[in-house]
């Protein structure tokens, strides 16, 4: 097995084995960021925002129950790497059709085994989220230097979101999905609910999405930063004074910096799929699935026309939000799970309701 | 939510005595969750008759009654104490049946006390398998279907309409007898007839069979506002088919995708809410390892033994957690007790592998089935953390202590791939081992597979532990390889056997290449939040996590996992060991393997170390911790025979000093001590073949007692009375020969006294002795024991005070010293002595008031018993009598022998305690669980050398309006001595025979003694068995018996006309 090593922008370097995308000459920057789900790899892999992420899954054993082909949140994936402590070389489950490492090898994404993911789970949790890269054990430390010293990019949604619109026929009423790089079960939980769904590009115009007659839009998840396509912003005012609005993820930050909130950058993220989250409302709380390393902070929303309906209560920080006046709400979790509780699916429910009304 | 605002007192309902399938762990969520509730500021109050508990300490709860677990003394108490409510959900189903009973005939309604945590009609729903199957249609939950049936006709007319294969179980017998699993027509034909006639009642159960399916656990946790989380999901490696406390599990799961995982995630919650649970729940599946489907098969609405793995297993302590939810708290609002930091209201995530495995008496009852199926039968269960599965498993197999320290049975080595298959097939205790030699023969995954049913995720593990035994085997002293292995939790003392070296030399290659482990931290959220639990592992990874201290630090190893003779009493000499070295200024850092137990809960030491009790684990956490010393004298015989391969690497052994434990041990020095004191002890030998043997037991006299040297317990320990029987356990019961010598002891037959002192090497202090009321050659720890003697005279006892003084300062103990002694012709003779805290601990502690435990760790710590207030001598006995009774599991444990005799065979223990002797021992008996007859029929079967004995009792007996029914020869002598008996026939000797008899109700005592036999055919094996299978009360010591009619002379009423 080839050694591959694992450095991070704070000098830390980790020697493993490499398990995917064969490094030979090449390196893989990222920021490395850690999750803490035990299930999902496959989704995990596949959700597009995760792009130009190098990923540390806490769990010691990733690649169990190797890959099927239906757990897929995209066609394609869109990190820079994956970090465990263990992959084995074939999966066990009856779904199984290849391993984790094939997939890796076909998504040419480079893997890094062998390493103790819990103290580098602990280097981000002091330090935060930083730039990390996967690079041949050959590389010396200037090499490596140079290629951290390169800014990472911000131009992840445009390039995971679709470029044309597509469209899913259902019996229901037509919901428009504005791509910021979504999670196949969104999709999925508003078919699952009869809806037909146009899903467009990040950067649709309001005529253009007004063209499909949607009765209701859904602005999904995505990666980066929110504050990077300030372009949307006057187009979600358009579109949530005109339709009811249902947000998630990146969609919600998006929709809180629309309506005057702002956002920032969280030390080192939630991801996992295990965040409680308080429903302000009925003093509830459910289990979330989450992946954001931005979150609406929560003094700005004062002075905004949103109001905070749920809160996670770990850190207290904003997990829901909505419109003061119009039938626009948002979610900073995933209610389509994928991976992860199934606690919040009643939300795609009351938007469909909305619609109707 | 706040607390309910009326509730100011509580009671709580304990679990009892352990007995198999309700054990320590029960000790440990009761102990948390009465904590919990005083942290609520609430008044405790507790019931429970098992005084081998932290549980049953006077300083656990505001007050404690150590009565007998039933309605009558329940209502008693209620009446007292007058509770607000009643909490019975973390007592297992003890406490809950007890519950639901006060509940249905109106008492709590009547004395206003509230049931918390989990209504009645919750726990009829999901108790009763009608009313359960029930709701799982209504709420759209799938269970496997199922039919009740009489007839053959019933269960085809089922087979019809949903196929096979289909399990019959019959009703009301143990273990399964009649039952089985039938693939076509003509199967369950013959079994449903078996079955039917199996059954007392006439009915079997017919069921669609899920065996081979994959069996997940879900622990879940709900609160008044309806806020469900789970704490943890387990997958057991062996499938549906064996009883999950039998089964090896693993958490979280491993071979569950996210969809599966959350399928039953998902499912759980909802049933949760449907019996709207307000505290923990124990949901289990079988998922069908080829598709979705998946069938509820038990929920249990209360805290379980699950629970408390899945507690130690994520951190997340749920009977604290499920104590404050029933008296009102909410998820959202309790602080998570690890991190500190956030709520409990969360998901735990594991970044490791917990591995179970249970812990199986069969090495005490050889006769057992080993089998295993819906029965459960372990004693008790280990755990280990690693970060691989193979470590993980690893762990858990060398904190068996089982003699392995590594997957592999040698008996088994040379056995042919079919033996093994066979083997495989039967799925018994040794089954996982037995894959593993197949393995290292070529029998194929897939073989291996298709027999057993285990996940291929799993067999590759075992396979990849064995490629590395190879690589091992080819590349000795390499150290690449050996790093390798140990990142897969191999252990030096195997590696050493591979390579044909010492395990020092695999060691120093380890210390030179620094391959030594690392420890991490247990914290419920994957190194997300910061957090300072102190609970460890050990593992081969970068980062050490441990936090540690200035502080002078003293390691305390525990007992390691619980098994006939070695039970939850060191756990609680443990639990006291730690507290009184914390309140002596240093800290508390412990070593043990048992999830279910108080010490291995991380909030009662200042670090809890969750690893193997080897050499190599232990010597670890010393190198990490750099303790002052090590104390072995309170994990029983686990910690003490580490006591002198620690101390010959270097480690300082506190308290009694290594030389002096052998002293006590090794049967030739001790003689040579006794014989220097002008101490008597039976006169013995020690042989090497079975001539000597004949020879010197001749010389001894007999009866004589044999057994093979160095074991714990009296495994395979034997009354012999004539050589003919000698012959046969030699030949039979032992393999002699200069390696493996037996010891031979002249039987004295004679009152047995027990012991425990506490010294500081200079004062001797005892505080109390205990008579026992069978005879020595019943083992100890199943006699009844008294306190104080009822039938011993002042100079007996002062002669077994001035003895014991004598050899424990002969000895320089150090801590606490156990004796035994027979008093033969009214002579004192030393039995045996055991350097250590024993089993009559606890309750000593607790009826005299001197918590011997904690007295000697402060004593070993350098804390005089002078200074404690205490003297050389026996503290004067209180006025009052308790008594100590056994508890036996013989119910689950097929085809085992039930007579009592010099191998300990109880599971647990309860206590007796009231002013006066018999109601001390009638309390004894009703906790117990035996119900004293008043009046009514005794089977009697009475071996030879009893007769006289025996005829006195029973003449007793006969006055208290009993009458007889025995075989030829005891019914012509009870008639011969005008105690009027029917005659009935032998087993198999005519219409009326014995079991006829006791199958037919009347019988209402079985009073049967043996010389021997251990022959499972034999009529009296047969007979007994039957008799504890029905729930009958069978004594097999007439000493027993005497005690048991002592109790019905003076507690009940005569009737005598004028």
């Amino acid at each position: 097995m080839r050694k591959i090593k694992l450095v991070l922008q704070n000098g830390k370097e980790y020697i493993g084995e490499s398990f995917g995308y064969d490094l030979e000459h090449t390196f893989s920057m990222g920021e490395l960021v850690f999750n803490t789900s035990m299930t999902g790899y496959q989704e995990i892999l596949s959700d597009p925002s995760y792009c130009d992420q190098i990923v540390t899954m806490t769990y010691p054993l990733i690649g169990n129950y190797g890959i099927n082909k239906d757990d897929f949140e995209s066609l394609s994936l869109a990190l820079k790497g994956l970090v465990v402590r263990e992959c084995p070389m074939e999966g066990s489950n009856w779904r199984n059709e290849y391993s984790l490492r094939e997939l890796l090898k076909k998504f040419k994404i480079p893997a890094i085994s062998g390493i103790d993911t819990r103290e580098i789970t602990k280097e981000i949790r002091n330090s935060g989220a930083m730039k990390a890269v996967l690079v041949p054990e050959s590389y010396l430390p200037n090499d490596v230097e140079d290629i951290l010293a390169e800014p990472l990019r911000n131009d992840q949604i445009s390039r995971v979101s679709t470029k044309n619109p597509i469209h899913f026929s259902g019996r229901g009423q037509r919901i428009v999905l504005i791509d910021f790089g979504y999670k196949k079960n969104i999709l999925r939980s508003l078919l699952n609910r009869n809806s037909d769904v146009v899903v467009v590009p990040w950067d649709s115009s309001i005529d253009m999405i007004r063209s499909f007659a949607p009765k209701g839009i859904v602005m999904s998840n995505g990666p980066g930063n929110p504050k990077d396509v300030p372009e949307v912003l006057p187009v979600i005012r358009e579109l949530q004074n005109e339709f009811p609005m249902f947000s998630i993820c990146m969609g919600h930050q998006l929709f809180a910096l629309a309506n005057g909130a702002d956002t920032e950058k969280l030390k080192f993220g939630h991801r996992g799929a295990n965040h409680p989250v308080k429903d302000l409302k009925t003093g509830k709380v459910f289990m979330s699935s989450q992946n954001h390393g931005y979150s609406v902070t929560t003094s700005s929303v004062q002075k905004s026309d949103l109001e905070i309906t749920q809160i996670n209560i770990n850190d207290q920080s904003v997990e829901g939000l909505k419109h003061k006046r119009l039938p626009a709400f948002s979610v900073q979790y995933h209610p389509e799970a994928c991976p992860g509780p199934e606690d919040t699916a009643w939300l795609f429910d009351d938007f469909i309701k909305t619609i109707r009304n | 939510m706040p607390l309910h605002s009326h509730l100011k007192k509580v009671l709580v309902i304990g679990s009892g005595p352990i007995v198999i399938g309700q054990a320590a762990e029960f000790d440990y969520s009761g102990t948390q969750a009465v904590k919990s509730l005083i942290e609520e500021g609430l008044e405790v109050v507790l019931i429970n008759s098992n005084p081998a508990t932290i549980m049953t300490d006077k300083e656990t709860a505001h007050k404690v009654y150590i009565e007998p677990l039933t309605k009558k003394f329940l209502l008693k108490i209620i009446h007292k104490e007058k509770p607000d409510g009643i909490l019975s959900t973390l007592g297992g189903q003890t406490a809950l049946n007890l519950a639901v009973k006060l509940e249905e005939e109106g008492h709590l309604k009547r004395l206003g006390v509230q049931l918390l945590g989990c209504k009645v009609d919750t726990i009829q729903k999901a108790e009763d398998r009608k009313l359960f199957k029930e709701l799982m249609h209504e709420i759209g939950e799938p269970v496997p279907q199922s039919t009740i049936v009489h007839s053959i006709d019933e269960a085809l007319k089922f087979s019809e309409k949903i196929g096979f294969p289909l399990i019959v179980r019959p009703a009301f017998t143990l273990g399964g007898t009649g039952g089985g699993i039938a693939k076509n027509a003509e199967e369950l034909l013959t079994i449903t007839t078996s079955g039917l006639s199996a059954s007392p009642i006439h009915q079997c159960l017919i069921e669609r069979s899920i065996a081979g399916f994959k069996e997940i656990e879900y622990e879940v946790i709900r609160d008044s506002n309806d806020n469900c989380i789970i704490v943890c999901n387990m997958e057991n490696i062996d499938p549906v088919g064996v009883h999950t406390g039998d089964s090896i599990v693993v958490a979280p799961s491993q071979t569950l995708s996210d969809k599966e995982y959350q399928l039953l995630r998902t499912s759980a919650l909802k049933i949760i809410r449907a019996l709207k649970i307000e505290g923990g729940c124990n949901v289990q599946y079988a998922l069908d390892p080829h598709s979705f489907q998946y069938y509820v098969i038990e929920v249990n609405p209360r805290v379980s033994r699950s629970s408390a793995l899945a507690s130690k297993a994520t951190g997340y302590p749920i009977a604290k957690i499920a104590a404050k939810i029933a008296v009102g708290k909410t998820l959202d609002e309790i602080i998570n007790p690890v991190t500190k930091k956030t709520f409990a209201c969360f998901e735990p995530a594991l970044d490791y592998v917990i591995t179970k495995i249970p812990r199986w008496p069969f090495d005490k009852f050889n006769n057992a089935n080993r089998r295993l199926g819906t029965q459960m039968k372990a004693t008790g269960e280990v755990m280990a953390i690693g970060r691989t599965v193979e470590e993980s498993l690893l762990k858990a197999i060398r904190s068996l202590e089982i003699g392995l320290y590594h997957i592999e049975l040698t008996d088994w080595e040379n056995k042919s791939p079919e033996e093994m298959m066979d083997k495989i097939a039967k799925q018994d205790d040794e089954r996982l081992f037995v894959i593993a030699e197949a393995m290292r023969k070529g029998v194929s995954l897939k073989e291996i597979h298709d027999l057993s049913k285990i996940d291929y995720f799993f067999l590759s593990k075992i396979q990849n532990i064995i490629s590395t035994e190879k690589k091992l085997s080819q590349s000795p002293q390499s150290p690449f390889v050996l790093k390798e292995s140990k990142r897969l939790g191999f252990s030096d003392k195997y590696i050493s056997k591979l390579w044909k070296c010492s395990e020092d030399d695999v060691l120093n290659l380890r210390k030179k290449h620094h391959i030594i482990p690392v420890f991490k931290m247990v914290d419920t959220c994957a190194a997300e939040f910061e957090s300072s639990t102190p609970y460890y592992y050990s593992t081969y990874e970068n980062q050490d996590e441990v936090l540690t201290s200035d502080k002078k630090k003293v390691v305390v190893l525990g007992s390691g996992p619980i098994r006939i003779g070695q039970g939850i009493e060191f756990d609680y000499a443990t639990v006291h060991a730690i507290d009184a070295i914390r309140s002596m200024g240093f800290e508390a850092i412990v070593i043990n393997n048992n999830p279910e137990t108080v010490s291995t809960d991380f909030n009662i030491s200042d670090r809890l170390y969750f690893e193997p009790l080897t050499l190599e684990d232990v010597c670890h956490v010393i190198d990490r911790e750099n303790p002052i010393g090590v104390i072995v004298q309170f994990g029983g015989q686990t910690a003490i025979n580490l006591a002198e391969p620690l101390s010959k690497r270097g480690v300082k052994i506190l308290g009694t000093s290594t030389d002096d434990i052998d002293r006590a041990e090794d049967r030739k020095r001790f003689e040579q001590l006794l014989r220097g004191l002008s101490i008597a002890q039976p006169l013995g030998c020690t042989v090497s073949s079975i001539n000597e043997a004949v020879e010197k037991s001749a010389h001894l006299g007999f009866p004589v007692i044999v057994r093979p040297s160095y074991v714990l317990g009296g495994r395979a320990m034997e009354i012999v009375y004539n050589q003919e029987e000698l012959l046969n356990y030699m030949k039979r019961a032992v393999e002699v020969n200069p390696a493996h010598p037996v010891l031979i002891d002249r039987y004295m037959i004679g009152r047995e006294m027990e012991v425990d002192a506490i010294s500081d090497g200079e004062t001797v202090f005892i505080p109390g002795i205990m008579e026992h009321i069978e005879k020595a050659g019943v083992h100890s720890g199943d006699s009844i024991a008294v306190y104080p003697p009822q039938s011993v005279s002042k100079e007996i006892l002062n002669k077994l005070s001035e003895t014991t003084l004598l050899i424990t300062k002969a000895l320089n103990i150090k801590g606490l010293i156990n004796l035994q002694f027979v008093i033969y012709k009214g002579e004192v003779f030393v039995l045996e002595v055991n350097p250590r805290s024993s089993r009559t601990v606890p309750f000593l502690s607790k009826v005299t008031d001197i918590q011997m435990a904690k007295v000697a760790t402060k004593a070993i710590l350098g804390l005089s018993l002078k200074e404690q207030g205490l003297f050389d001598g026996t503290l004067e006995p209180k006025n009052l009598v308790a008594v100590k009774a056994p508890v036996f599991s013989f119910a689950k444990l097929s085809e085992v022998e039930i007579a009592l005799g010099p191998e300990m065979k109880s599971t647990g223990e309860v206590m007796g305690r009231d002013k006066s002797y018999e109601k001390a021992l009638e309390k004894a008996f009703i906790a117990a669980g035996v119900i004293i007859p008043e009046s009514g029929t005794i089977l009697a079967t009475i071996n030879d050398k009893d007769k006289e004995e025996a005829i006195k009792l029973f003449k007793r007996f006969h006055q208290m309006g009993f009458d007889f029914v025995a075989t030829e020869g005891t019914a012509k002598l009870l008639n011969g001595a005008q105690i009027p008996t029917r005659t009935i026939a032998r087993i198999g000797q005519g219409e009326e025979d014995i079991i006829k008899e006791i199958k037919s109700g009347r019988v209402s005592l079985v009073i049967n003694t043996i010389s021997k036999g251990k022959n499972v055919e034999s009529d009296g094996f047969k007979m007994r068995r039957i008799a504890v299978e029905r729930g009958l009360l069978c004594l097999t010591s007439l000493d027993t018996t005497e005690a048991l009619l002592r109790t019905i002379e003076v507690n009940s009423f005569s009737v005598d006309p004028l």
